[in-house]
C-alpha cells in the first residue's frame, strides 16, 4: 500500500491551514484554518498507524478530535462575544492586549 | 611598711553579709516600680524613691559595723555567690558581690550622700511634673553604681559601669525638651563610650592573658611567672582610658561641664557620690595591676596632674556657678587620680580625698541648687551678689564646703589634700617634685576660683533683676545641706586621725602606713600649702572682691582668659581633630555610596529596564504576527532536528 499520497494530502492541507491562519483576518476563517491543520495532522497520524500496524496513532487522532471539539466550543464563544462588543470579527481589531 | 597583695582569696559570706545583694536590689527594684509603674505611682513615687537608698544605707551601716567587728585582713573580704551568669566551658561569669573595706566605704558614700540628695530632690523637684520619673532614674543611678562597686569581677563591674552611663544619660537629658540638655546628654554618653571601649579592651586582655576576669584570679595571676610587662602596661593604660571617660579626666573631660544641663541634684549625685568616683575606684581596685606596671602608674599620675591644673584654670574663668563647681570637680578628681597613680601605699589617701570631696562637693552642689531655686533658676553669678543676708542657711552650709575644698584647717579638705601633696613630694625624683609643685599650685588656684565664686554669689551688692525675689529654700532642702556641711567639717577627723581609714582599707588596697621619712616635714608643708591657699584667697579678693562685679564679663582680656572661658579649648580640639574630619569622612563615604555602589546597582537596573522596554515593543497585540513567530519557531526547531538527524 502506498502511503505517499496520504502524506502529500496531509502536507498540502496543513500548508493551506497555516497560510490561512497567517493571511486571513476574519476570525471564523482563521478558526477553520486551525481546524484544517489539526485534521491534516490527524490524517498523517492515522496513515502512520496504518503503516506501522499499531493503533496508537488512531487513538491519538481521537484525542485530537475531542480536544478540537472542546476548543471549538470555547473559541466560537469568544469570537461571538468579541463580535457582540466590538461589531467586528477581524483578528486585527482585537489588539488591545499589547505592550 | 608597704605590703603587696599576693595570692588574693576572698572568704565566703555568712550571716549578715548574705544581705549584701539587698544593697543593689532595693534601689533597682524601686527604679523598676517607678519607671514601669507609670502615673499611678506619681503620688508616692518620691517617697519610695527616698526609702530605697535609705534602706540600702541602713544595711550598709549594719554590715560596716559587722565588718569592723571581725579580725583584720582576709576575714574582712566576703564574697557572696548569687548565681552563675554564663556557665560555658572555660568561661565562667559569676554574679558575685564582694563586700570588703573598699566596697563598703563606697557603699556608705553612695547610699549616705545619695540618700541626702534624694531627700533634697523632694523639695527641689516639687514643681516638676516628672518628679516620679526623676526619682526612678536617680534610683537606677544608685543601683548601677552600687553594682559597680560591689562586683567581684570585671565583667559584672562592667555591667554596673554601663548602667551608670545609661542613668547619667537619662538624667543629664532629663529636661530633654531643651535642645541643650539633649545634646549634653548625648555628648556625655558618647565621650563615655570612648572610655568604655578602653575598659572592655582591658577586660578582654585580662581574659586572653590570665583566662579569668575575677578580681581574685587576676590579682593573683599578675605575680605569676611569664606575665609580660608590656601586657600589664596595656591593661593598665586601657583601664586608665576607661577611668578617664567616667571620671572626666583629660583627654575625655569635655562632657562634664555640659552635663550641668541636668537638674542640680543630678549634678550633685554625679559629682559627689557616683559616676566620676568610678574611675578612681577602678584604679584603686586594680591596684595589683598598677603595682606591677610603673609606667602605667606614671600615666595615671600625669593624667591626674594635667586634669587638676586644667580643671582649676577652667574654674577661674566661668561665670556659671554650676560650671565652676563642675570644673572644680574635674580638678579634685585630678587630685585623686594623682594619688591613686602614686601607687602602693597612696591608694587609701586617694580614697580619703574622694570621701571628703563627696561630702563637701555634694554640699556645695546642693547649695548651688538652693541658690538657683531662690533666684528663678539663674545660674550666672554676675546676677547674684549679696545673697548671704537673704539665704543665711545656704550661705553658712556652702561656706563650710568652701572652707573644706580650699583646705583650711580644720575642715576635711585640709587633711586629705595635704596628704596627697605630701605623698607626691615623698615620691621623690623630678616627677615627684613636679607633681608636688603642681598639687600645691592647684591648691592656690582652687582657693582663687572658690573665693571668686563666694564673693560673686554671697558678697557685694545685689545684682539680680527687679522681678527676682531671692528667698531661702524649704527645710527639706536645708536639712540635707546641713548634714553634709557637718560632714565637710568632721569627715577629716574621722577618717584621718590615727590613720583609721588607711588601716581599714589595708586588706583591699595594701598597707599604706607612713614610712617615717618625709622629703619635707608635714608641718612645714602644711604651712606652705596654707600660705599658698591664703595667697589664692587674697588674689581673688584683690581681683574680684575689691570693686563691683560688672554685669557683663569684660571683653578686653588676655588670650589665656579667653581660652579658659572656652574650657581650655577642649571642645575646639575635639571638634577639629575628631568631629570635622569625621564629618568629612562620612560625607566622602556617602558620596562613594551614592555614586559608586548605588551607581553600579542602579546602572545595571537601568540597563535591564531599558532593554526590556525595547523588547516589549514586539508585543504588538496582532494575533497574526504571533502566529507567524510561532511558525518560524516551529520551523526552526524542525529544521535543526532534521539537521541533527541527517547531518
Amino acid at each position: 500500500m502506498r502511503v505517499d499520497y496520504y502524506l502529500y494530502l496531509s502536507a498540502v492541507l496543513f500548508t493551506i491551514g497555516a497560510v490561512g491562519v497567517l493571511v486571513r483576518r476574519n476570525a471564523i476563517v482563521v478558526f477553520m484554518c486551525v481546524e484544517l491543520m489539526l485534521n491534516a495532522v490527524n490524517l498523517s497520524l492515522v496513515t502512520f498507524a496504518r503503516l506501522n500496524g499499531s493503533l496508537d496513532g488512531q487513538i491519538i487522532a481521537f484525542f485530537v478530535m475531542v480536544v478540537a471539539a472542546a476548543e471549538v466550543v470555547v473559541g466560537l464563544a469568544i469570537i461571538m462575544s468579541i463580535f457582540r462588543s466590538r461589531r467586528s470579527a477581524s483578528v486585527d481589531d482585537a489588539n488591545l492586549l499589547k505592550y | 611598711m608597704y605590703s603587696a597583695l599576693h595570692a588574693v582569696t576572698y572568704a565566703k559570706s555568712t550571716g549578715v553579709f548574705d544581705l549584701t545583694f539587698l544593697l543593689v536590689l532595693f534601689p533597682a527594684a524601686s527604679a523598676a516600680v517607678l519607671l514601669l509603674g507609670g502615673r499611678r505611682t506619681d503620688r508616692w513615687g518620691h517617697l519610695l524613691g527616698c526609702a530605697a537608698p535609705l534602706a540600702s544605707f541602713v544595711i550598709g551601716v549594719i554590715e560596716f559595723f559587722a565588718l569592723i567587728s571581725r579580725d583584720g585582713g582576709q576575714s574582712r573580704q566576703l564574697d557572696q555567690h548569687l548565681w552563675t551568669w554564663v556557665p560555658v566551658a572555660g568561661f565562667h561569669a559569676n554574679v558575685n558581690v564582694l563586700l570588703d573595706p573598699l566596697s563598703i566605704t563606697f557603699v556608705l558614700l553612695i547610699t549616705g550622700v545619695g540618700s541626702l540628695i534624694h531627700i533634697y530632690s523632694v523639695g527641689y523637684m516639687e514643681h516638676d511634673p516628672d518628679r516620679r520619673r526623676f526619682f526612678g532614674e536617680l534610683n537606677l543611678f544608685v543601683a548601677a553604681m552600687l553594682l559597680l562597686v560591689l562586683a567581684d569581677n570585671y565583667l559584672l563591674l562592667y555591667v554596673g559601669w554601663e548602667g551608670v552611663g545609661l542613668a547619667s544619660y537619662l538624667l543629664i537629658g532629663f529636661w530633654s525638651h531643651k535642645p541643650s540638655a539633649a545634646v549634653a546628654a548625648k555628648k556625655a554618653f558618647l565621650v563615655n563610650r570612648v572610655g568604655d571601649v578602653g575598659l572592655s579592651i582591658a577586660i578582654m586582655l585580662m581574659f586572653a592573658t590570665f583566662g579569668t576576669f575575677s578580681f581574685s584570679g587576676v590579682f593573683t595571676a599578675v605575680h605569676g611567672p611569664g606575665v609580660r610587662s608590656g601586657t600589664m602596661l596595656a591593661i593598665g593604660l586601657m583601664l586608665l582610658l576607661g577611668a578617664c571617660g567616667k571620671s572626666a579626666q583629660a583627654p575625655l573631660q569635655s562632657w562634664l561641664l555640659d552635663a550641668m544641663e541636668g537638674p542640680t541634684p543630678v549634678s550633685a549625685l554625679i559629682h559627689a557620690a557616683t559616676m566620676v568616683t568610678a574611675g578612681v575606684y577602678l584604679v584603686a581596685r586594680s591596684g595589683a595591676i598598677y603595682d606591677v606596671s610603673p609606667h602605667a602608674r606614671l600615666a595615671v599620675e600625669i593624667v591626674g596632674a594635667v586634669t587638676l591644673t586644667m580643671g582649676a584654670i577652667i574654674g577661674c574663668a566661668h561665670d556659671d556657678i554650676k560650671k565652676v563647681l563642675a570644673a572644680s570637680t574635674m580638678s579634685q578628681i585630678g587630685y585623686m587620680m594623682l594619688a591613686v597613680g602614686l601607687g602602693p601605699g597612696v591608694y587609701a589617701i586617694g580614697i580619703m580625698h574622694l570621701l571628703t570631696h563627696g561630702f563637701f562637693k555634694a554640699n556645695m552642689f546642693l547649695g548651688a541648687g538652693s541658690v538657683m531655686h531662690g533666684n528663678n533658676d539663674e545660674v550666672n553669678m554676675r546676677r547674684y551678689g549679696g545673697l548671704r543676708k537673704l539665704m543665711p542657711v545656704t550661705f553658712v552650709t556652702f561656706g563650710f564646703g568652701y572652707l573644706a575644698i580650699i583646705g583650711i584647717i580644720p575642715f576635711s579638705g585640709f587633711f586629705s589634700k595635704d596628704k596627697i601633696i605630701e605623698s607626691a613630694l615623698d615620691k621623690g625624683g623630678a616627677t615627684g617634685d613636679l607633681f608636688g609643685a603642681v598639687a600645691i599650685a592647684g591648691a592656690g588656684l582652687t582657693a582663687f576660683y572658690m573665693t571668686r565664686l563666694m564673693i560673686m554669689t554671697f558678697f557685694g551688692v545685689k545684682r539680680w533683676p527687679r522681678d527676682v525675689h531671692p528667698h531661702e529654700s524649704p527645710k527639706i532642702m536645708l536639712i540635707p545641706m546641713a548634714i553634709l556641711a557637718a560632714g565637710s567639717l568632721l569627715a577629716g577627723y574621722l577618717l584621718v586621725l590615727g590613720g583609721s581609714l588607711q588601716h581599714f582599707l589595708t586588706p583591699s588596697v595594701g598597707s599604706s602606713i607612713e614610712q617615717g621619712a618625709h622629703t619635707i616635714s608635714p608641718w612645714v608643708l602644711s604651712v606652705i600649702t596654707l600660705a599658698v591657699v591664703l595667697g589664692g584667697v587674697a588674689a581673688a579678693w584683690w581681683l574680684v572682691g575689691r570693686k563691683p562685679v560688672p554685669a557683663e564679663p569684660p571683653t578686653h582680656v588676655t588670650l589665656a582668659t579667653k581660652a579658659a572661658r572656652r574650657s581650655l579649648l577642649g571642645d575646639d580640639i575635639n571638634e577639629s581633630i575628631f568631629m570635622h574630619p569625621g564629618a568629612y569622612l562620612t560625607r566622602a563615604l556617602v558620596f562613594f555610596d551614592n555614586r559608586g555602589v548605588d551607581g553600579m546597582v542602579n546602572g545595571l537596573a537601568a540597563l535591564v529596564g531599558g532593554s526590556s522596554a525595547r523588547l516589549r515593543r514586539t508585543q504588538t497585540g496582532f494575533v497574526r504576527s504571533y502566529a507567524l513567530s510561532m511558525l518560524a519557531g516551529a520551523l526552526a526547531i524542525a529544521v535543526s532536528l532534521l539537521l541533527v538527524r541527517v547531518g
